[in-house]
Formats: C-alpha cells, sequence, structure tokens
C-alpha cells in the first residue's frame, strides 16, 4: 500500500520511494530508504500534510508524494 | 561584505574552521559557545542568507575564524541557497577555504546525521564530528571513540549547552588543523556503470574546482535542468544532461550505498532507541486536528496581542523621550535653523527608527522560542495546507500575522524561511495588511466623513467599515500573492514538495534566543535604521522648506505683532499652514493634483500623502499643519475633523464625502507609501529592485481602485 493509506500510529516497512527527483533524493537522504521502519504520526487539519516517524526523527510531507512511497505492513 | 573584497583585514590570513550539520543539531549552541557569542554578521557573497562569523582561541594554535554554515541535511544542493553548503566547505565561489570542517551530529539521530559526514569525508575534507545532545540520547548515544574509528575521522561528545566536552573539541580541532594532510575516504563503492560516469563527469568540471570523484558525483546528483543553482558553466551542464531514470539510478547509488554503511557499521553503536515520550505525547495534543488548531489560534492571539499590548508602553516613552529631547533642544537654541533640523530632522527619524525596536524585540523573541522550542516547525505544518491555496510558505503565517502590528518586524521575520522566492513573496505582500500606523488614519476619515449610524439600531457603521478595512487588507495580500506568484518570472512557484522536520521538543537556550534578537536589532538600526533615518531628513526638508512662503498673502510677522497677543496663536498657525502649503511638499502636492485629483483628492491631500512617508499616522499631523490646527487638536483630531467637513470645493460643494473618503481608505490600504517598510525590504532583499517593484505595484493598485470606486461612485450619483 502507498503511505497515506496507513492507518494513523501504525507501523510500516517502506518498500519503494518514487517521485519528483529532487524530492525523492531529499527524503532519501534523509533516510527514508527502502527497508526503514516509518510511522504515520499526525494528519494536518484539513488532511494535508501528514507526520511520519522513522529513525528517530519526525519529518512533514505532503499526501500528493506521500503517495509515491510504497510500504508493507 | 565578502573577505574578498577586504583582504587587508587581519582575519584572512587566519585558520578557518567551518561548522556544519543538520538543522536543529544544537550547532547554533555550539557556535556561541565556541566563540564567545561574539559573532559578526554579513551576507555570503551573491545571496542573501546570513552568514555569521566568530573568534575562537585554540590552545597551541591561537586564534581562528569559525563560519557557522547554515543548517543542511546534505551537500547536493537544488538551489542557491542549498548551494551555500558545499562552497562554504570546499571554498568555491568566493568563499575562504576551511582548514577544519566540525560537522554536529545529533546523538539520539547519529545515523541520519552521519549521511553529512560521509559526503564530507568523501571529498577528503579536513573533517571532525562533534556529538551533539548526548544528555538527551544517554544509552541511545554511540560510543565516540568507536564511531570515531568506523567512520574515519575524530569525534568527540560536547553538551554545548553546559560546556561539557568543549575543551575536547577544542584540542580536537587543534590536532586536525596541525595534521594538513587530507585523505578521500569511501564506505560504499560505486559500481563499474556509475565509476564510468564519473570519469567522464570529472573531465568536465570548472578548472577551478577540485577534480575530485565527490565533485563528479555531486554534479550528477545537483545539476539539472531547471535547477537554482549559480555559477555552473554550461559544458558541466551539457555533460550531466542525462534522462531522468538514469539520474534515479545513481541517487539510488550513492544514497543507498550510504545507508547500507551507516546501518550495517554504525546502527548497532547506538544500544536503545532514544527516549521520545515527550515528543511524542506532546505531538498528540499539538498537532491533533481539532485541540492541536485551537492551542494554535491561541497562541498566534497571544503573540498578536503581545506585539500590541506588550510594545505600546514602550513605544509611547521612547516617543515621548524624543519629544522631550527634540524640545530641549529647541529652548536652547531658540529659531535656530541648525535647532530645527537636529529636533524635527535628524532626531524624530532617529526617533522613529527606535519606536520600531520594542516590536522588533518582542518579536524575534517570540520567534527565537518558537523556533528553538520546536513549535514553529509545528506552525508551517499546521497551516502548509491553507497557505500553500495561496501558493505561500506555511511559515510565512507568522510574518503575515505580525503585518497587522507593522510591516517592518514583519518583513524581517521572513528569515524564517530558507527560500529566497518564499520569502521575497511574503516581503511583497505583508505591506497589504492593514498595519497599527493605518489606524490613526482610518480613524480620522471615518470619523469626520461617516455618520456615526447604527446599522438596524444595532451595528456602528463606522465600527463596521474598520473591521471591514482589515478584512480587506487580508484579502488583498492573499490574492496578491496568488497573482504575483502567478504572473511573476521569479516569485513563479517552481512546486517544490514540502519536506519538513519535527524537531524534538526541547527547552529553548535564553542566551542564544537573546543573542539572536540583539543580531537582528542591531543590523536593523545599522542597515534600515540609517537608510530610514535619511529619509525622514529629506521628507523634513520637503514639509519644512522654504522657511518663508515664498508668495506670502500678508505680512505674517507685522500681523501677527499687531494683533493682541491671545489672538497670535492662531495667526502663527495660520502663518504655518501657508508656509506648508507652499513649501516643497506643497508644491509636490500641487504637481501631483492632476494626478490624484481622478481620485477625488485635491492637493492639500497631496501634501498630507507625502507626509505619510515618513509613516502614515503622520498623514493626520501633516493635516492639521495644512489646515492651520493646534498641534494638540490635530494629534485628538477632533477639530481636524470639524475642518475636514467644512472644506469646500471652488465650486462650493463639500471637497471631503463619504466617497472621497472610501477612496482615500481604500488608496492608504493598498499603498506601500512607509519609507521603513521600503528600506527594510531593501535590506532584507539586497537589492533595490524589490522595495522599488513593492512600491510601485501598490501604488499602481491603489491608484487603480480608488480611480475605480471615485468614478464609479461619482457616475452614480454619490
Amino acid at each position: 500500500m502507498s503511505l497515506p493509506d496507513l492507518p494513523l500510529r501504525k507501523s510500516a516497512v517502506v518498500e519503494a520511494v518514487g517521485g519528483d527527483r529532487a524530492f525523492r533524493r531529499r527524503i532519501m537522504e534523509m533516510g527514508l530508504v527502502p527497508g526503514t521502519k516509518v510511522r504515520l504520526v499526525a494528519v494536518a487539519p484539513m488532511g494535508d500534510p501528514l507526520t511520519l516517524e522513522l529513525r528517530s526523527s519526525r519529518l512533514s510531507i505532503r499526501k500528493k508524494e506521500a503517495a509515491q512511497v510504497r510500504v508493507r505492513v | 561584505m565578502s573577505e574578498r573584497s577586504n583582504p587587508a583585514k587581519p582575519e584572512s590570513s587566519r585558520l578557518l574552521v567551518a561548522l556544519a550539520g543538520n538543522p536543529n543539531t544544537g550547532k547554533t549552541t555550539l557556535f556561541n559557545v565556541l566563540t564567545g557569542s561574539r559573532a559578526r554578521v554579513g551576507n555570503y557573497p551573491g545571496i542573501t542568507v546570513e552568514r555569521r562569523m566568530g573568534e575562537a582561541n585554540l590552545e597551541g594554535v591561537g586564534p581562528v575564524d569559525v563560519i557557522d554554515i547554515p543548517g543542511t541535511y546534505s551537500l547536493v544542493a537544488r538551489t542557491g541557497e542549498e548551494q551555500i553548503a558545499i562552497n562554504a566547505m570546499l571554498g568555491l565561489g568566493g568563499q575562504r577555504r576551511p582548514d577544519a570542517v566540525v560537522i554536529c551530529a545529533d546523538a539520539t539521530q547519529f545515523v541520519r546525521s552521519s549521511h553529512l559526514v560521509l559526503q564530507a569525508l568523501e571529498f577528503g575534507l579536513p573533517v571532525l564530528v562533534a556529538l551533539t545532545m548526548t544528555d538527551e540520547a544517554k544509552e541511545a548515544a554511540p560510543d565516540p571513540v568507536e564511531m570515531g574509528r568506523r567512520l574515519g575521522c575524530e569525534v568527540v561528545a560536547v553538551v554545548a549547552a553546559q560546556g561539557r566536552g568543549v575543551a575536547e573539541l577544542n584540542a580536537a580541532i587543534a590536532r586536525r588543523l596541525r595534521m594538513p594532510e587530507r585523505h578521500e575516504i569511501w564506505h560504499w563503492q560505486p559500481t563499474a556503470w556509475l565509476r564510468k560516469l564519473l570519469d567522464e563527469t570529472r573531465a568536465a568540471l570548472p578548472v577551478q574546482w577540485p577534480s575530485c570523484d565527490a565533485m563528479a558525483l555531486w554534479a550528477l546528483m545537483s545539476v539539472e535542468t531547471g535547477d537554482e543553482l549559480h555559477g555552473i558553466p554550461a559544458a558541466l551542464r551539457q555533460a550531466v544532461h542525462l534522462p531522468s531514470e538514469v539520474r534515479k539510478h545513481i541517487d539510488d547509488e550513492a544514497i543507498l550505498g550510504r545507508y547500507s554503511f551507516m546501518d550495517a557499521k554504525l546502527a548497532p553503536l547506538g544500544r536503545h532507541e532514544p527516549d521520545q515520550r515527550l515528543t511524542e505525547r506532546v505531538d498528540r495534543i499539538l498537532l491533533n486536528p481539532w485541540l492541536g488548531l485551537l492551542i494554535f489560534l491561541l497562541l498566534m492571539f497571544a503573540l498578536f496581542e503581545g506585539l500590541f499590548a506588550g510594545a505600546d508602553p514602550l513605544i509611547h516613552l521612547i516617543e515621548r523621550v524624543f519629544a522631550a529631547a527634540g524640545d530641549g533642544i529647541k529652548r536652547a537654541l531658540p529659531g535656530s535653523i541648525l535647532a530645527h533640523f537636529l529636533a524635527d530632522g535628524l532626531l524624530s527619524g532617529v526617533g522613529a527608527v527606535a519606536m520600531f525596536l520594542p516590536q522588533i524585540l518582542l518579536l524575534f523573541f517570540f520567534l527565537g522560542l518558537l523556533e528553538d522550542s520546536g513549535y514553529l516547525a509545528r506552525v508551517a505544518f499546521l497551516m502548509d495546507r491553507p497557505m500553500r491555496a495561496m501558493h505561500l510558505h506555511g511559515r510565512a503565517f507568522i510574518p503575515m500575522l505580525a503585518g497587522f502590528a507593522c510591516a517592518v518586524p514583519a518583513i524581517m521575520a521572513t528569515r524564517t524561511m530558507e527560500r529566497r522566492r518564499d520569502r521575497v513573496l511574503a516581503m511583497m505582500v505583508i505591506p497589504l495588511t492593514t498595519c497599527s500606523a493605518r489606524l490613526p488614519v482610518y480613524t480620522l476619515i471615518i470619523g469626520s466623513l461617516f455618520p456615526a449610524r447604527r446599522l438596524g439600531g444595532v451595528l456602528p457603521a463606522q465600527g463596521l467599515l474598520v473591521v471591514f478595512m482589515y478584512a480587506f487588507g487580508m484579502a488583498t495580500a492573499l490574492l496578491a500573492a496568488l497573482i504575483l506568484s502567478r504572473t511573476l518570472p521569479p516569485l513563479r512557484s517552481r512546486r517544490l514538495p514540502l519536506v519538513l522536520e519535527l524537531p524534538p521538543y526541547r527547552r529553548p537556550r535564553l542566551r542564544d534566543v537573546l543573542g539572536m534578537v540583539w543580531d537582528r536589532s542591531r543590523r536593523f538600526v545599522t542597515d534600515a535604521g540609517t537608510l530610514i533615518v535619511i529619509c525622514s531628513v529629506v521628507l523634513w526638508g520637503l514639509l519644512d522648506f522654504p522657511r518663508e512662503p515664498a508668495r506670502p498673502s500678508r505680512d505674517w510677522k507685522a500681523s501677527v505683532a499687531q494683533v493682541d497677543p491671545s489672538a497670535r496663536p492662531a495667526l502663527e498657525r495660520a502663518a504655518e499652514a501657508e508656509r506648508m502649503q507652499q513649501s516643497y511638499a506643497g508644491r509636490l502636492g500641487r504637481l501631483m493634483e492632476p494626478v490624484i485629483a481622478p481620485l477625488g483628492f485635491d492637493w492639500k491631500i497631496g501634501i498630507g500623502l507625502v507626509g505619510a512617508f515618513a509613516a502614515r499616522e503622520v498623514f493626520v499631523a501633516t493635516m492639521g499643519v495644512v489646515y492651520g490646527l493646534e498641534p494638540d487638536a490635530a494629534q485628538t483630531s477632533l477639530t481636524l475633523r470639524e475642518k475636514l467637513r467644512q472644506e469646500k470645493r471652488p465650486d462650493g460643494t463639500p471637497l471631503y464625502t463619504p466617497l472621497v473618503g472610501l477612496s482615500l481608505l481604500l488608496f492608504f490600504a493598498l499603498a506601500c507609501q512607509c519609507t521603513s517598510t521600503l528600506a527594510v525590504v531593501r535590506r532584507e532583499t539586497g537589492t533595490l529592485r524589490w522595495p522599488l517593484f513593492l512600491f510601485a505595484y501598490t501604488s499602481a493598485l491603489a491608484w487603480l481602485v480608488s480611480f475605480a470606486v471615485y468614478q464609479t461612485g461619482r457616475g452614480l450619483g454619490l
């Protein structure tokens, strides 16, 4: 499934990261690489952006880009 | 500003230590501790990103320069701002080459923090790691010696706020400086395919760049069509022009290569997960869609109220002190032109600068607390969706809110956004929000020209109009952001996806916050302040010269001498009114009349508009003088209201109708006729282009809207 489909506070493992090259490169550099454990910790008031927890840090990205990240529960 | 422009400075012969690291790793605190907080703040060459330099005294080495490189996750860059890190670490783009590079790595996230370290090692930079936040990480922190052994560079644990490990870090820097040899260290092996690409790219690198694989990899990963990088030769662009799929392969190889080393060799050094229960618990409340939003709104209300109520007594105090000083000078040197210049020109300009300070101090104190506690990133998270609809950055919310108090500190507060495009866009629309200086003008116009009726017997019409003006300001600011970002190429939103780290909640360190507040205020006074004083003196000259009317309607001095002493003040005021009407500003007002007549304004309003350039509320005082009123009466503006109501056009109809009032209100709401705002935009953007554009587009907009409203109203017979 893709990241935005993950239920709140549920953990998953990253399988593949897609999307625009510069964005993809940046989130991978920040540790969102295949095999990383990730958890959805918050959703902003209008349903977007999302906050993820990975590698003991919290990272916010928008739904549109998060949809490009495939995860396995 | 750069060292190159001033090679005689003794510091350029000194050794240079660069301080780098991810954002929120305690880099600023470490910089302050290493340098004793004495930072010289300037700009990086060719870009308005703050460059902080300080000095540290190392045992056995002596004084060295320390440069604080803006926080970054990677050396790979896409914008000019991100390019600073690579330029500063390698000594490219007109920067000095550092002799040692200290990289701050957060012990609670040392695996991710090491990515930047690995990049720097690949370049063969003289790297040293400062492992920060070890007190917070506790058991999760790696053993620095073992981490250093595996990385191939020295690692020193520091708790900068308590000064622990600082002496050891100083000694390690000194050791590194005495060891000039550099080795490229790679912890992953490029495949043969990538090797070939690296070799080809290396051949295309400009001669002044280091000819190494890391530099070739940087070019392959950074340079692409549509990037905002500076100084990339066309030949190199050509060399790295590759299909998007190939580029993604390169990214994968490099980043996954580094992470597989870090996950295999570094991650096991942390014996525990860091304790993040506090951040987890607080975020459950503060990022809750309902409760979090409510708390956010309350906090913003408190910030806004604090800005208004907290700064007000201080502003009044400063106002009184400067007024008293001015009176003192005039009494000491009665009738002298020098006293007049000092008191009304220079001193009132300096006073204007000083009166901005309370709000600047308060706003930056709040911002510092919000930023260092970790909440400012959450504001960007909560506000991203609504602000994005207007093409604004989530972090533009607080500056725009502050704009309701005053545009000057608000524009300075745009510094919390990293991208120039986001900052400039916010600066271009903040002056449209209703700042507090507009309120006295609105009160005067609305109070004198609109009936104090109640709509439906309940709602006060005048009050509603004030509320409307606030809403109008906010709406035009948001609309302007949308339109400017769609039409103006430098502001067009090259849609950058959001990547926002929410740092752990931490207690702000008061010394760092106060140091930042001090830096900001000092730079405001020295840079923008000077320009504000100059403008103030020029405006004083326009309004006060020539000292005698060129064509007096009567001999005022003789008249004043003849009349009964009790009638003198009135006569003197009439003389002053005539003088002002014939001053340069008065002539400017008449010159402007053909332009502003279609808006329903006469030349006397023109004088007021000229005066309003000093500060909008000066409009009220200027109009008071133009109409020959006692200064105090102009302040309370009661008699000024009477005067305005009685003023007639040559044909006997009243000059100031509610329609003219509305036209004037809209003009004031839209036109950025505030020299202080323009001065601070010049200072923050580093060019004259943006303040000129701001002035031009708001003036044109104001004129068009007032014109449309006035002429439509006339057409309707109002």
